[in-house]
């Protein structure tokens, strides 16, 4: 009950499914890389996934409950503090917060919406950019799909867009995880925001290299 | 060295002043013009200053806490051109001095702004719940006489100075006037961790941390979402690892058992 | 009327236990029927609050701040006594004892201080017990600083902010028992008057500051904890609100004034730099214990930049006068010794009042990094205000009105001469003499607040049944009508002088002529020139606002008006001292090098004065000194 009702087990609540998003992050970063690889790497990687069966389904459950939980928290963590601060300062300097700090609910709400319309699109695939098909060696063609959907340069926009938004919810997010949960200490709180700063620089370029490379149209995405 | 005021020309500031008549009462911003300011007049001296001047005018001077005027009793506490205290590092207001302003300079002064602090009248807010989260917990439960010898427990030295660094807090405010979400998490973390920190402060600490927290909701301030800004404008410096520690003593309070003199973890 | 302090007699080591043992106790299923009124939430009042609450009594507690942890007792910096010798260095009770009798310039009563003495290793016990984190050394074991006065190291100390951590600890008992709900506690409150019904104190009566309501709290006992009056000065160390409004209200109902011409000038504050200076502001003595003071020694130095003028032209005046006490010599020493060297025009600074403090030779013998450890708080507040760096150029320090010796009169139970109306710390006369010794106060407040008050009050309640007077009884209706007609004339009067011109015009006044050195002719200028002050005050102030509701300059004219009269009896007690004693300097009365010059014969006893109309001469009452273990002797510190 304390972790539901009291502020700071709350925001553990919210550090730990974070925390737990942080891993897929990172987990499906490396999984996508595997299109570098060509539609071997990443049709043959999706068709092991889909092969672990239940196990994916386990943890599709287990994300969604990770997201939802963060997603309540944090729209209440939020509207809470908006009461507790309800008149404004005519003139207020910030010394010290940031701009991803500061933006957290937006660049959250916006990773939401990022990612229903991401699941409708590669996982559902019902958006209209989808190519459904087969490569030929009969597994289902992920690597045309998001090569033809990344072709669409709104799409890419759009994904480039997102990867944005999630470098600013990480980039606050990743050492606020470590206070919250109370690891970090005066010498450590500057290591982990600069593996925070880190992690979530190598997210953005990692996940943008994939639209901006098809979009380039450069090497197995040549046109 | 510096030379003395007088050999420094006089400064003329134009203040903009929220003023407030009492807590149901609308506020607004006032202009006032304070004029042959010294580089050595203290902040609030410069106060002083216009108050007279408002004074001798039969207009009402304006209310602003304050009493030590040398940074040590936490009740200045009013927001300059947007940051608490005035933005200088490790500085009440009532020790911000006017050589930090230039001639001519704009200022706005504001009351701390939190729901948690009622504003009472213009500068001036009730900071009651500070007191209520230390109610809640925040000592340790020892009787007056009865007690063991001072140096009967020794304790490390490092231990001690940490203990002292979160306890030097003077209660201000500042904190959570600067916090974006109005949270009391320094204040309330630099006493969990100087208890924590301590043996004495060991046999009550679960409690200690639950029930502060408590308190500290109860009060109407907000979560913290590590913004960092309470440190930034702490007149003393405490560090948000308190934070952290308080944190940290929270979910090592989950895990231990719960018995002891406050409200019991539920 | 010669005044009876009740001390208990025979061999001093037994006093204290066997008074204890002689009280009476209060039935602790009767403590809750008993209302305690604790007014002053400083070490003295909150220790107080907090102990008697635990007892079981029902308290209310009063402040005028907004929150009990702001007392000035806040402000104490540098260490608070006590005999554990620790570090071995031959101290002891007796030899606390015999240091404060003495740095006290026998003026105090033997019996209280062996009993300050004896319960201040309690203190440090039950402070470390709070979680106060007093700084340790290595081993993990407390640290001890000497201070000025004694030749031991018996000072305990938090970095420098000791007070703090003391007051926090106290704050955090008083907290623990209002959680508890044994005491009740009104912040932002003023006591402006006390209640005497059938000849015992049994209420105050107070002005909620925000929202200007007065009204009566009754009680069985009135415990008055409200700090010292130096702000009579004006410019002083102590806070912008403290003021001798209660004690002195208490003083017009009948309680003695003792000994109010005992004032401390501490040696070590930030000299004034012009004259919209509001306050003045202490550097811990304790920076005496590795700075060195010196002046020029000759005249036309004085504009050099120090570092500028060579080792064999500087005069180290206090290592030269007092060779083995050297630049810890006690305050009242010290003060003037800084004084003699600016009035000899070799004075250093803005309006040539101030004196250099050194580190250049601690720094080189131990490192600035030591000295940054030791005092760096201190150094960056003199930075901060005078924007100069310690570290590389002396600092410039000057005395500054910062202690009162004097206040009300107290019984050796802490008791006024009214029945039930108690008096604890700074504001009683008690332990300090004419003089009082650095980190002493702080041992005083918490001494008679946890230690000293819950057995003596007992002692008084247990001989009376619970009773209150009623709000509707005719002196509590006086009292309330009084409060409110006085502030009403002050709201009434709008002249043209503000109330802080009148407090720095008194402050001047009385700086000058009953300062650190005082004279027949000066006084007897200030006694004819004060009731000036006061007609024109009450003819001429303005006063803006309301007083039903939160109005700072109202607090302001009301304790601007009391500082008035209490000035007029400060005089009256340092003319009638025709002697020098500790804070008190007479320059009739010296030797040739300077000292003072005690006159035992004629004036080895508190002064204690009687109220008898504003205006009017008090009458003054004599209770006799008698020192039978510290032999009455020259003080020296040579
Ligand atoms: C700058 C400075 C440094 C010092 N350093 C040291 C040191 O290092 N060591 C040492 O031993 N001593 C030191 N002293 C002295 C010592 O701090 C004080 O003498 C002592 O703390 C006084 O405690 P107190 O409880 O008597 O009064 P205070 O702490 O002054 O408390 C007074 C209380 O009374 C209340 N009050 C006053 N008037 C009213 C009223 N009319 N109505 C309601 N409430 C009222 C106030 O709100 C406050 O709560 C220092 C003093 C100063 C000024
Ligand atoms: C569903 C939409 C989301 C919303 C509304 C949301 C909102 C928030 C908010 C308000 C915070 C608090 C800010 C703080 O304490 O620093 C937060 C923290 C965080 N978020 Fe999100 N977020 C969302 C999605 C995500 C996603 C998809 C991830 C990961 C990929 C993520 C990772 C984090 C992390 C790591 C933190 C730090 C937690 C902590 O401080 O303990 N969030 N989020
Ligand atoms: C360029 C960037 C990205 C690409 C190319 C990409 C690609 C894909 C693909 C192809 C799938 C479907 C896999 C399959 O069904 O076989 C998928 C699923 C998914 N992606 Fe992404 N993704 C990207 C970024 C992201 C980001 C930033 C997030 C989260 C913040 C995310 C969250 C998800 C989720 C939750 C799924 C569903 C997984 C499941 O089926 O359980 N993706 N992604
Ligand atoms: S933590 Fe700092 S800002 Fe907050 S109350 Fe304490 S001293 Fe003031
Ligand atoms: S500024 Fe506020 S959000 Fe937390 S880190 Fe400080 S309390
Ligand atoms: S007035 Fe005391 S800290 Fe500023």
């Amino acid at each position: 009950m304390q972790m539901l009702s009291n502020t700071v087990g709350r925001k553990v609540l919210m550090g730990v499914t974070g925390f737990f998003m942080l891993l897929f992050v990172i987990v499906h970063l490396l999984g996508n890389f595997s299109i570098f690889a060509g539609p071997d790497g990443i049709n043959a990687y999706a068709e092991k996934l889909q092969g672990l069966g239940p196990f994916v389904w386990a943890s599709r459950i287990f994300m969604a409950a990770m997201l939802a939980i963060h997603l309540i928290f944090g729209v209440l963590l939020t509207l809470e503090n908006w009461s507790a601060n309800p008149q404004k300062y005519a003139v207020k300097k910030m010394l010290k917060s940031t701009f991803a700090g500061e933006t957290m609910i937006w660049t959250g709400l916006l990773l939401l919406s990022f990612i229903a319309y991401h699941l409708l699109q590669f996982t559902v695939r019902v958006t209209p950019d989808v190519v459904l098909g087969s490569d030929p060696k009969g597994r289902f063609d992920v690597f045309t799909m998001v090569r033809e959907s990344f072709r669409i340069a709104p799409v890419s926009m759009i994904y480039l867009a997102a990867m944005v938004t999630l470098f600013l919810h990480l980039s606050h997010g990743i050492q606020s995880i470590a206070q919250t949960v109370g690891l970090s200490n005066d010498k450590t709180l500057p290591q982990y925001n600069a593996i925070g700063k880190a992690l979530s620089v190598f997210f953005l370029l990692g996940y943008s290299a994939i639209p901006v490379l098809i979009l380039a149209g450069v090497g197995i995405f040549a046109r | 060295m510096s030379e003395h005021a007088s050999e420094h020309g006089t400064m003329t500031l134009k203040l903009i002043v929220w003023r407030q008549k009492g807590p149901a009462e609308p506020g607004r911003f006032e202009t006032y013009a304070a004029k042959n300011i010294t580089p050595h007049h203290s902040f609030l001296e410069m106060l002083d200053v216009v108050n007279e001047e408002l004074i001798k005018e039969g207009k009402e001077p304006i209310a602003f806490d304050h009493d030590c005027r040398e940074g040590i009793c936490g009740t200045c506490s009013t927001v300059v051109n947007g940051v608490a205290h005035g933005g200088q590092e490790r500085t009440t207001v009532c020790q911000l001095h006017m050589r930090k302003f230039k001639d001519g300079d704009t200022i706005y002064l504001e009351p701390w702004r939190a729901r948690a602090f009622p504003i009472l009248r213009d500068l001036v807010v009730d900071r009651g719940a500070l007191d209520k989260v230390i109610q809640a917990g925040g000592y340790v439960s020892c009787h007056t006489g009865g007690v063991p010898d001072g140096n009967a427990l020794p304790i490390p030295k490092a231990d001690a100075d940490y203990s002292m660094d979160a306890a030097e807090c003077i209660g201000c405010g500042a904190c959570v006037a600067g916090c974006p979400n109005g949270a009391a998490m320094l204040f309330t973390g630099a006493k969990v961790a100087q208890f924590a920190a301590l043996p004495q402060g060991q046999v009550e600490a679960p409690e200690r941390v639950a029930a502060m927290i408590k308190a500290m909701q109860d009060c109407g301030f907000g979560n913290c979402t590590n913004h960092y800004e309470c440190q930034a404008v702490c007149p003393k410096g405490i560090h948000v690892k308190f934070i952290a520690r308080l944190n940290r003593e929270f979910l090592k309070a989950l895990f231990k058992a719960k018995s002891g003199s406050f409200t019991p973890v539920e | 009327m010669i005044l009876d302090g009740k001390a208990p007699t025979g061999p001093i080591e037994t006093t204290w236990d066997k008074h204890r043992f002689n009280m009476k106790l209060v039935n602790p299923s009767n403590k809750r029927k008993y209302k305690v009124i604790v007014v002053g939430t400083g070490l003295a009042g909150a220790s107080a609050a907090a102990s008697l609450g635990e007892l079981g009594y029902n308290v209310e507690a009063f402040c005028y701040q907004d929150s009990p942890r702001r007392a000035h007792s806040i402000a104490a910096q540098g260490g608070i006594n006590a005999a554990k010798n620790y570090p071995n260095d031959g101290d002891s009770i007796f030899r606390l004892f015999y240091d404060t009798i003495k740095g006290g310039d026998f003026r105090s009563r033997e019996a209280d201080v062996w009993r300050l003495a004896q319960v201040s290793n309690e203190i440090i016990d039950q402070c470390v017990a709070q979680g106060v984190p007093f700084a340790r050394d290595y081993s993990g074991y407390l640290d001890n600083r000497s201070f000025g006065g004694a030749q031991v190291s018996r000072t305990f100390y938090a970095r420098g902010q000791t007070g703090q951590q003391l007051l926090l600890g106290a704050y955090s008992a008083l907290s623990r028992q209002i959680k508890l709900g044994t005491v009740k506690l009104f912040p932002r409150t003023e006591m402006l008057d006390l209640v005497v019904a059938d000849g015992e104190a049994k209420a105050i009566t107070i002005r909620d500051l925000v929202t200007g309501e007065v009204r009566v709290h009754a009680g069985d006992a009135v415990v008055l904890c409200t700090g010292g009056y130096a702000n009579v000065f004006y410019l002083s160390t102590n806070a912008m609100g403290c003021s001798v409004t209660a004690i002195w209200k208490a003083y017009k109902k009948g309680a003695f004034f003792a000994n109010p011409c005992y004032t401390q000038i501490h040696p070590t504050c930030i000299p004034q730099a012009g004259d919209y200076q509001s306050k003045l502001t202490l550097m811990s003595e304790s920076l005496r214990n590795d700075g060195r003071c010196w002046v020029p020694k000759r005249r036309e130095d004085v504009g050099k930049p120090p570092n500028a003028i060579p080792e064999q032209d500087r005069d180290y005046y206090l290592e030269r006068k007092y060779p083995s006490f050297g630049n810890l010599a006690p305050r009242d020493i010290a003060s003037r010794a800084a004084k003699e060297q600016c009035d000899d025009g070799r004075g250093v600074g803005p309006g040539a009042r101030g004196v250099y403090l050194d580190f250049k030779d601690s720094i080189a013998r131990l490192g600035e990094h030591v000295i940054r450890e030791r005092y760096g708080n201190l150094f960056e507040m003199y930075e901060r205000i005078t924007d100069e760096n310690g570290y590389k150029v002396p600092m410039r320090i000057y005395p500054a009105p910062h202690y009162a010796m004097g206040g009300l009169w107290v019984d050796y139970n802490l008791m006024s001469n009214l029945p039930g109306l108690f008096v604890l710390g700074e504001a009683n006369f008690s332990v300090h003499g004419a003089n009082r010794l650095g980190a002493s106060a702080l041992m005083q407040g918490l001494a008679d607040g946890y230690f000293i008050i819950p057995y003596t009050i007992a002692d008084y309640l247990a001989r009376a049944k619970p009773w209150k007077v009623a709000p509707d009884h005719a002196e509590c209706r006086k009292s309330v009508e009084d409060v409110r007609a006085a502030e009403k004339r002050l709201l009434s009067i709008n002249g043209n002088r503000t109330v802080t011109e009148f407090m720095r015009e008194l402050g001047t006044l009385i700086w000058n002529n009953c300062g650190m050195a005082r004279s027949k002719e000066s006084l007897t200028e200030a006694i004819a020139k004060i009731p000036a002050v006061r007609e024109e005050f009450w003819r001429n102030v303005k006063v803006p606002g309301t007083g039903s509701e939160f109005n700072q300059q109202l607090e302001n004219a009301g304790r601007t008006a009391d500082f008035i009269e209490f000035a007029e009896l400060l005089c009256r007690d340092a003319l009638h001292r025709d002697e020098s004693c500790g804070g008190h300097f007479r320059v009739e009365h010296q030797y040739e090098d300077g000292e003072a010059r005690r006159d035992d014969a004629n004036f080895c006893y508190s002064a204690a004065w009687e109220f008898k109309g504003v205006g009017r001469e008090p009458e003054l009452h004599k209770e006799p000194l008698r020192f039978e273990h510290v032999h009455l002797s020259v003080r020296s510190y040579k």
